[in-house]
């Protein structure tokens, strides 16, 4: 028996048009709440793990109430038990990561799951940074993995990859890979309905870093336009003489 | 304020950003100390002609001839001062930045692209709007490449070497050659994608050419990547793949769905060819060429071969 752990965050649709709303925050107000999609390649494999070697698969998130939508989706695809951490302020990866390690000893888990990064911020920071603050092995970006008393999986490695053993305890980070997703049956449907989210409090340290504010991207000066396959010449001389390229 | 540069490594020898690193380093404070992660000190001597730092540290150890989180973590940290650190927003240094920053109960701002009077700015939702923040004591940074000037090479700088280890957590059992030998979209310089414009898989030869010549990754988009199974996801640009930044990005066949362009909108250089006038992407190029690619390939890749040769 495994217990084993997967870090869930909702963010917006990547399909979203984000805007930022006063000139200073992003304003998601309007736009569609999503799971992380990398989150979804960090369930199928908790849950692969889980049907390998006997186990309990237990989702985590933190956020307001709102949140409690994607742990709903977790639990319809085969997750056991759902938990949220109860935190409504912006916070820093530090402040973050201390939370979530609280919950995942509160959980009693031997090995996390989690996204490579998640579509907002896409920083990476939080598979690592547990990693480091429970004293575990960590492994990011895998592509593939096998079960037994370690794990074996396959990540990035000076621009090739490696087959690498992990021992366990250990957190890692999953990129899409080979792993098909499954859909959510009825009776997962049904099941998540039913299901009751365990809300934890957080003890959440001040953050040092603090959001200044959103800005739009710079908006690039309009570019020059061509017709014609043979503009290619053309575009080929500038990109030497106009953009020092090549 | 103490700031400290960890060198990019790869394969045993320094990577050129880490003159970036210095500079950005600069914009924060003063000259930074560089610490080189190394198996063997002479991996250092690249750095000893860097300007703008003030000391350079070879930090030595057998944990840093390959890559595990906790231990180079552990093996960097006994040798670093306490201060601000910069590293590079590789797949690699982003994760070693977020294993240091735990180590020191410090929070990292990853893919910095702008640093202004103590201020950071970052890409979030990739790219799609930015975000700005102000760091109250020490952090870690990691810097995208391709943003800040390198410094120069005329500096004269002793190398310190300091033996430090870590414990290692993970174990290679074997590598795994690249069924391509071609450059990953995430290291290159220069990336030529297609998209389902390309009509069918076995046409991105030809942008596998026009790569060959001017030593270019290919890439794809999600549309590409989604329907045709010859094309694999590590080839996907856009925000469920990969977020680069090259010099030159030449979308082919690429309308620009939001979710591409969010992947390769802060390149440098963005050359369009598409046959539809109407398509996002021209908004987003420095030079578009409205045409089919059957027409436009075959003439880029003359030029390109005549202006290598």
């Amino acid at each position: 028996m495994v217990n084993i752990a997967v870090l869930v965050k909702q963010v917006p649709d990547t399909n979203a048009k984000i805007v930022v709303q006063g000139g200073t925050r992003v304003d998601l107000s309007s736009v569609k709440m999503v799971m992380s999609p990398y989150d979804e390649y960090a369930i199928e494999n908790a849950l692969l793990h889980k049907e390998a070697l006997g186990g309990i698969v237990t989702a985590i998130t933190v956020g307001d109430g709102s949140a409690e939508k994607i742990l709903k989706d977790a639990k319809a695809i085969g997750v056991d038990e759902l938990i949220r951490v109860d935190v409504t302020q912006d916070m820093d990866s530090n402040a973050l990561q201390h939370v979530l390690v609280e919950a995942i000893q509160s959980v009693g888990a031997e090995v996390v799951y989690c996204g490579k990064s998640a579509a907002d911020t896409g920083a990476g920071s939080t598979g690592p940074g547990i990693a480091q603050r429970l004293g575990w092995a960590s492994v990011s970006n895998i592509t593939d993995i096998e079960f037994s008393s370690k794990l074996c999986v396959i990540a990035p490695m000076g621009g090739s990859s490696a087959k690498i053993d992990v021992s366990m305890p250990a957190v890692i980070s999953c990129d899409k890979g080979n792993v098909k997703v499954r859909k959510a049956n009825v009776k997962g449907i049904m099941a998540a309905k039913k299901a009751t989210v365990q809300v934890l409090s957080a003890n959440c340290p001040s953050s040092t870093i603090e959001i200044i504010r959103h800005s739009m991207p710079p908006s690039k000066p309009a570019g020059k336009s061509f017709q014609g396959g043979d503009s290619a010449n053309e575009v080929a001389r500038l990109l030497r003489e106009e953009a020092n390229i090549l | 304020m103490t700031t400290i540069v960890i060198a990019e490594i790869n394969n045993g020898s320094i990577q050129e950003t880490t003159k970036e690193l210095i500079s950005a380093a600069h914009s924060i404070e003063g000259n930074p100390v560089l610490i080189i992660p190394c198996s063997n000190a002479s991996t250092a001597d690249g750095a000893s002609n860097f300007e703008g730092v003030s000391q350079v540290i070879a930090a030595k150890s057998d944990v840093f001839g390959t890559y595990d989180a906790s231990a180079w973590a552990d093996a960097l940290d006994s040798v670093m001062p306490q201060g601000t650190i910069v590293a590079a927003a590789s797949q690699q240094s982003k994760d070693l930045a977020a294993r240091i920053a735990a180590k020191r109960n410090l929070s990292v701002v990853q893919d910095v692209v702008s640093i202004e009077n103590g201020e950071f700015t970052s890409p979030i939702y990739s790219g799609k709007a930015m975000q700005t923040v102000r760091c109250n004591g020490d952090a870690v940074i990691t810097v995208r490449a391709n943003i800040f000037n390198p410094v120069s090479s005329g500096g004269s700088n002793s190398v310190q070497v300091v033996d430090t280890s870590g414990n290692v957590a993970t174990a290679v059992r074997e590598m795994i050659e690249r069924a391509s030998k071609r450059l990953d979209v995430s290291e290159a310089n220069i990336i030529i994608s297609g998209g389902r414009g390309m009509g069918d898989p076995s046409n991105f030869s030809h942008l596998e050419q026009i790569a060959d010549v001017i030593g270019a990754a290919v890439g794809a988009s999600r549309a590409a990547v989604d329907t045709w199974d010859e094309i694999p996801h590590s080839m996907q640009v856009g925000q469920t793949g990969k977020t680069v930044n090259p010099n030159l990005y030449i979308a082919v066949g690429i309308s620009g769905a939001i979710q591409h362009l969010a992947g390769m909108r802060s390149s440098k250089y963005i050359v369009a060819i598409n046959k539809d006038a109407d398509a996002p992407i021209f908004q987003h190029a420095d030079y578009g060429i409205v045409a089919t690619w059957e027409e436009t390939l075959p003439v880029l890749k003359a030029a390109f071969q005549s202006m290598m040769a």
